[in-house]
């Protein structure tokens, strides 16, 4: 199949504003959306910018705003986006390159929730045992591999860059709702300050957007509950 | 073809000054739940400041007051009010939806669907209301010629 593919294209050091590139490509259908921005990198235009590692899904490297909505390149297929497919950088995120984000502050603010296990007790001589039932709890969290996608499709986000975001959100889920974790007071102190959870509006972007299928929005509700409760519910 | 996308390695030239449309996030319905949520809460909120003072119109006296409510007689502030029953409606049904979604441990789940159920709530109950809002409206049209000349 023959795409028109328009990517949204800025070079800091000779753009001053984005523009808008085109490239025809031949691509076959089930080629993934990336397989075919290395054909425009390695063939037509090397100046083409964009972060890619695993190439399956695992790295989280190469989130972008494809036919409007935030999506891993290497997980879409070229027959689901038609013969005209609109790239560009996520939204949310200050533009380094084409579609390089900086995802600085987003880690920066995914560090600030504590993401590793906090224990406070003396070290058990045993493992840390959990039932099946208290792993399921917090599953969907352990699936995340950080690619962004959620907190650029936040229109809170857009709004306020401080907000601490879906992502954070997520990772934090992941510790306050783990039975071994002694954690969760001072996780769920720092998201109910001004730029924690309530800045959530429920409006289920990220949730659509993470390529991992995590319900996301689901799970920042958890949390906002578990605020308002004083403390996770227990499996 | 211009001259920016001639496909060069390095030298290409200097894309033009052209201006570059935004292109807005394509949400799905949560998001469009969210927009007209907001979106009605702030036309509520105008209206009632308006509210405030034509209510004080009534400190001024009767005769003040019944002259600036006329005001609420014309096509176009009916078109206005129906306007607000739409926005009253859709807030109050979809704040109801979005309680559920924070109180509610399958809200998230149902969110869609709750979704749906708003909408249909909001248009049901609104037909109703339009009714009796844009009926007087059009009483020159039911009525006989001789009624519609006597007016108000
Ligand atoms: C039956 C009455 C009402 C219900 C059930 C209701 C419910 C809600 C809820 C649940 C929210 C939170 C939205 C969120 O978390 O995203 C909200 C926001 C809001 N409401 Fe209402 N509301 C009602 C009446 C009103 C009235 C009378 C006004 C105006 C005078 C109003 C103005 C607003 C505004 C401006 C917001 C903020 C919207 C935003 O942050 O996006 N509401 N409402
Ligand atoms: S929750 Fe999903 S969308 Fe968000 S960072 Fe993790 S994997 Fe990406
Ligand atoms: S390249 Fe690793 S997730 Fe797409």
């Amino acid at each position: 199949m023959n795409i028109l593919i328009r990517i949204k294209r800025f070079d800091p050091e000779r753009d001053s504003k984005p523009y808008w590139d085109e490239f025809r490509v031949e691509a076959d259908p089930i080629d993934r959306l990336l397989d075919t921005l290395n054909t425009i990198k390695w063939t037509m235009d090397g100046t083409l910018t964009f972060r890619r590692s695993c190439a399956h899904g695992v790295c989280g490297s190469d989130a972008m705003r494809i036919n409007g909505r935030n999506r891993l390149a290497c997980k879409v297929l070229m027959r689901d986006v038609g013969n005209k497919v609109t790239i560009e950088p996520m939204l949310g995120y200050a533009v380094i390159k084409d579609l390089v984000v900086d995802m600085d502050r987003f880690f920066e603010k995914y560090r600030s929730v504590k993401p590793f296990l906090i224990t406070y007790d003396n070290e058990p001589g045993t493992e840390r045992l959990q039932s099946q039932a208290q792993r399921e709890v917090y599953d969907e969290g352990t699936k995340c591999i950080l690619c962004g996608a959620c907190t650029g499709s936040c229109p809170s986000i857009w709004g306020n860059p401080d907000w601490v975001g879906p992502a954070s959100i997520v990772n934090a889920h992941r510790f306050i709702f783990d039975s071994r974790d002694q954690g969760a007071a001072e996780r769920l102190q720092l998201l109910s300050r001004k730029d924690g959870v309530w800045r959530c509006r429920t409006i289920f972007n990220c949730a659509d957007a993470c390529p991992r299928g995590i319900p996301v929005t689901d799970l920042i509700e958890q949390v906002k509950r578990a605020i308002v409760y004083g403390g996770p519910e227990e499996a | 073809m211009p001259e920016h996308q001639s496909h060069s390695y390095c030298l290409k030239a200097p894309p033009p000054a052209s201006r570059i449309e935004e292109e807005m996030y394509k949400g799905q319905s949560g998001m469009w739940s969210w927009l007209f949520h907001r979106i009605s809460g702030l036309g509520i909120l105008l209206f009632l400041f308006i509210h405030i003072v034509d209510v004080s119109m009534l400190s001024f006296g009767p005769g003040v007051y019944n002259q600036s409510v006329v005001l609420f007689d014309y096509v176009v502030v009916r078109l206005l009010s129906l306007a607000l029953v739409i926005a009253v409606l859709y807030h109050t049904f979809n704040g109801i939806r979005i309680m559920a979604i924070d109180f509610w441990r399958k809200g998230s789940r149902y969110q869609r669907a709750m979704f749906g159920i708003v909408l249909a709530a909001t248009i049901i109950v609104f037909i109703p209301m339009a009714y009796y809002i844009m009926g007087p409206a059009f009483q020159w049209l039911t009525q006989a010629p001789h009624a519609a000349t006597t007016g108000h």
